[in-house]
């Protein structure tokens, strides 16, 4: 167990540094730009399966925690100017609140009931950012770029940075969650939460500690969206396309482990980047809508399920 | 203060809008309700439903109405596969079809919208016939006749839905497979088959839904966003499965969306029907008339 951790938080901070020389060599923005939304929907993708796959509850509503996200970052900057770090943090201490009050709300909601309370409150959130005239209403606003650190050349870059850092954040909190007694506990009430009642798991506290960390990491992702668009409107940033999207990526990914949701996201996000360039951003929505519907209906494990069968019949074929 | 007038007029035209919102609700109560379906693609159907009908009203110069009943076995057997494909793939399976089968519904939503955008655009449609964009005039008070028509045509289909439910053979089978299931299946009649055919019913009623849609207004591919939250709320208010319990919560929700509209102003309109489903889901998750304690 403690070399697969060394070789974990290696491979992490290989990545952190790999993410970092790119900053320093790479000149072109491009990639920057395209990559910072891969590493996003990484984050968000994650998050989305500590409630969603470990707990199984089907989160209709990332778009919510997004758009708030995106709402605490633009707010700050309005009022107080403060800087990325301070958005950020902010942003995942209103997502955990958020968190909160999502898991007390639905406290005796399950499947189906649970889903559909989730886009409402997307849509009851996003109304009232709409009417909120300080934000800048249904017309959205435009947000000035601070000057980027020093290290940095664009602000684009260190946006890609942070992004990489609260990656390893996510993936790291969902790994300690999976291997914790919370994730046995979790995976416990999605099979039966009478059974893991009775037997003594915590399933109440357990779910509300669940939405709180899924909703702040998700918050977290969303707050630097707005430095990056520079621009936010509450109709993109409550979107439900982020809903649909973070949905199919943790489950083509598989959720019975934290690499699903990143192969997933990363999959998926990878093969956007090109069809965005290449084609309509239409094309993409169904290209993502039929691959979740045939990997539900042909691989319910996600790609993840797929590997463990192929590894499962080669040794089986070998034996 | 509003003067009473306009509070009078908002409520006539909320009752209307109500009776126009139990008619596209019916299928999900039925498919929803009674089948145990979690359909949320249900909204898209009806927006698909629309276009269908757009399509005929616009290529044909078909009636509205007309075209809705034309596409109505369409639907019918449109819902028969696609029950078939959701047994076959979830219900079948058992453990764990709860999650996938709500994500595969809602992949087939988004399938379904981007399909329709890439047909028919992002732009509004509506549909011509006679009595769009006339109005009768009692006192004060201008009504619009699509809406009068709406209300007609959904109030009769209320009606005869809920005899078909409670009156013929095949609908007292369909309320027997939702109460139980087994003891259905221990006097040799076959669930998935029943549940099968009123899944299909629950479909085909779309046709004259997606008709009263977008007579009522013009239609655009995004539309069944908005509809998620009015037929949920509707259904789940009346408590799942009743159809007497959908035509009283629908005419609620029309009346209060009809009333913050001409008080609060249309911005705070998305958050109505939501707000609702939440407060309902929150409070009293087994409806006004709920099948279930």
């Amino acid at each position: 167990m403690r070399g697969n951790s060394i070789a974990f938080w290696g491979a992490m901070a290989l990545f952190l540094l790999a993410v970092l020389l790119m900053t320093q060599v790479v000149g072109n923005e491009y990639p920057f730009f395209a990559g910072y939304v891969i590493l996003q929907f990484i984050v968000l993708s994650v998050a989305w399966s500590i409630l969603g796959g470990y707990a199984g509850y089907v989160n209709f509503g990332t778009s919510a925690f997004f758009g708030v996200g995106v709402y605490t970052a633009v707010f700050l900057v309005k009022a107080t100017g403060a800087p990325l770090g301070v958005q950020i943090a902010t942003a995942a201490v209103v997502g955990a609140l958020l968190g909160l009050a999502v898991g007390l709300l639905t406290l005796r909601m399950q499947g189906i009931f649970f889903s559909i309370a989730t886009i409402a409150l997307s849509i009851v959130i996003e109304t009232s950012v709409t009417n909120w005239r300080y934000v800048g209403g249904a017309a959205g606003i435009q947000i000035q770029r601070p000057p980027v650190m020093e290290l940095f050349h664009s602000y684009v870059q260190m946006l890609f940075f942070v992004q990489a850092l609260l990656v390893v954040l996510a993936i790291a909190i969902a790994r300690y969650i999976q291997r914790s007694w919370i994730g046995r506990g979790l995976r416990a009430l999605r099979d039966d939460e009478l059974a893991a009642e009775c037997t003594g798991v915590p399933t109440l506290r357990l779910k509300l500690l669940a939405c709180v960390v899924s909703g702040a990491l998700m918050c977290a992702a969303g707050a630097p969206a707005a430095m990056y668009l520079q621009y936010a409107d509450p109709s993109s940033a409550f979107n439900l396309n982020y809903s649909v999207t973070v949905l199919a990526m943790s489950l083509i990914g598989g959720t019975a482990h934290w690499i699903g949701p990143v192969l997933g996201a990363i999959l998926l996000g990878v093969t956007q980047q090109l069809l965005a360039v290449t084609i309509s951003s239409e094309v993409n929505v169904l290209v993502l809508g039929v691959m979740l519907v045939l990997f539900v209906v042909a691989a319910p494990e996600g790609i993840l399920g797929l590997v463990r069968r192929a590894v499962r019949y080669r040794a089986g074929g070998e034996a | 203060m509003i003067s009473m007038d306009l509070l009078l007029n908002a409520v006539v035209l909320g009752v209307l809008l109500g009776c126009f919102y139990a008619a596209v609700s019916l299928g999900l109560s039925v498919s929803f309700g009674l089948l145990d379906v979690p359909h949320v693609a249900h909204p898209a159907f009806l927006i698909l439903a629309s276009y269908g009908v757009y399509f005929l009203n616009d290529s044909f110069d078909i009636d509205p109405l007309l075209a809705g009943l034309l596409i109505t076995p369409l639907l019918f057997f449109f819902g028969l596969a696609a029950y078939r494909i959701y047994y076959e793939t979830f219900e079948k399976r058992g453990s764990d079809a709860g999650v996938r089968g709500i994500a595969f519904l809602f992949g087939i939503a988004f399938i379904i919208e981007v399909l329709i955008i890439l047909y028919f655009g992002v732009d509004q449609r509506s549909v011509s016939a006679s009595y769009i964009g006339k109005a009768w005039r009692i006192g004060d008070m201008r009504i619009p006749l699509r809406l009068i028509v709406a209300f007609g045509v959904a109030s009769a289909l209320t009606v005869l839905l809920t005899l078909y439910l409670s009156r013929t053979f095949m609908g007292r089978a369909i309320r027997a497979v939702a109460q139980d299931q087994e003891a259905l299946r221990l006097m040799g009649a076959n669930p998935v088959k029943i549940k099968q055919w009123a899944f299909g019913i629950a479909t085909a009623v779309l046709g004259v839904a997606g008709a009263l849609l977008i007579i009522v207004a013009p239609v655009d591919p995004t539309l069944d966003r908005a509809y998620i939250g009015r037929t949920f709320c509707v259904v789940v208010m009346a408590g799942l499965g009743s159809m007497t319990g959908t035509l009283i919560a629908a005419i609620i929700l029309g009346v209060v969306e009809s009333i913050v509209l001409s008080t609060v102003g249309a911005s705070w309109a998305p958050a109505i029907s939501f707000g609702m489903l939440l407060a309902v889901l929150a409070i009293r998750p087994q409806g006004l008339l709920g099948r279930r304690s």
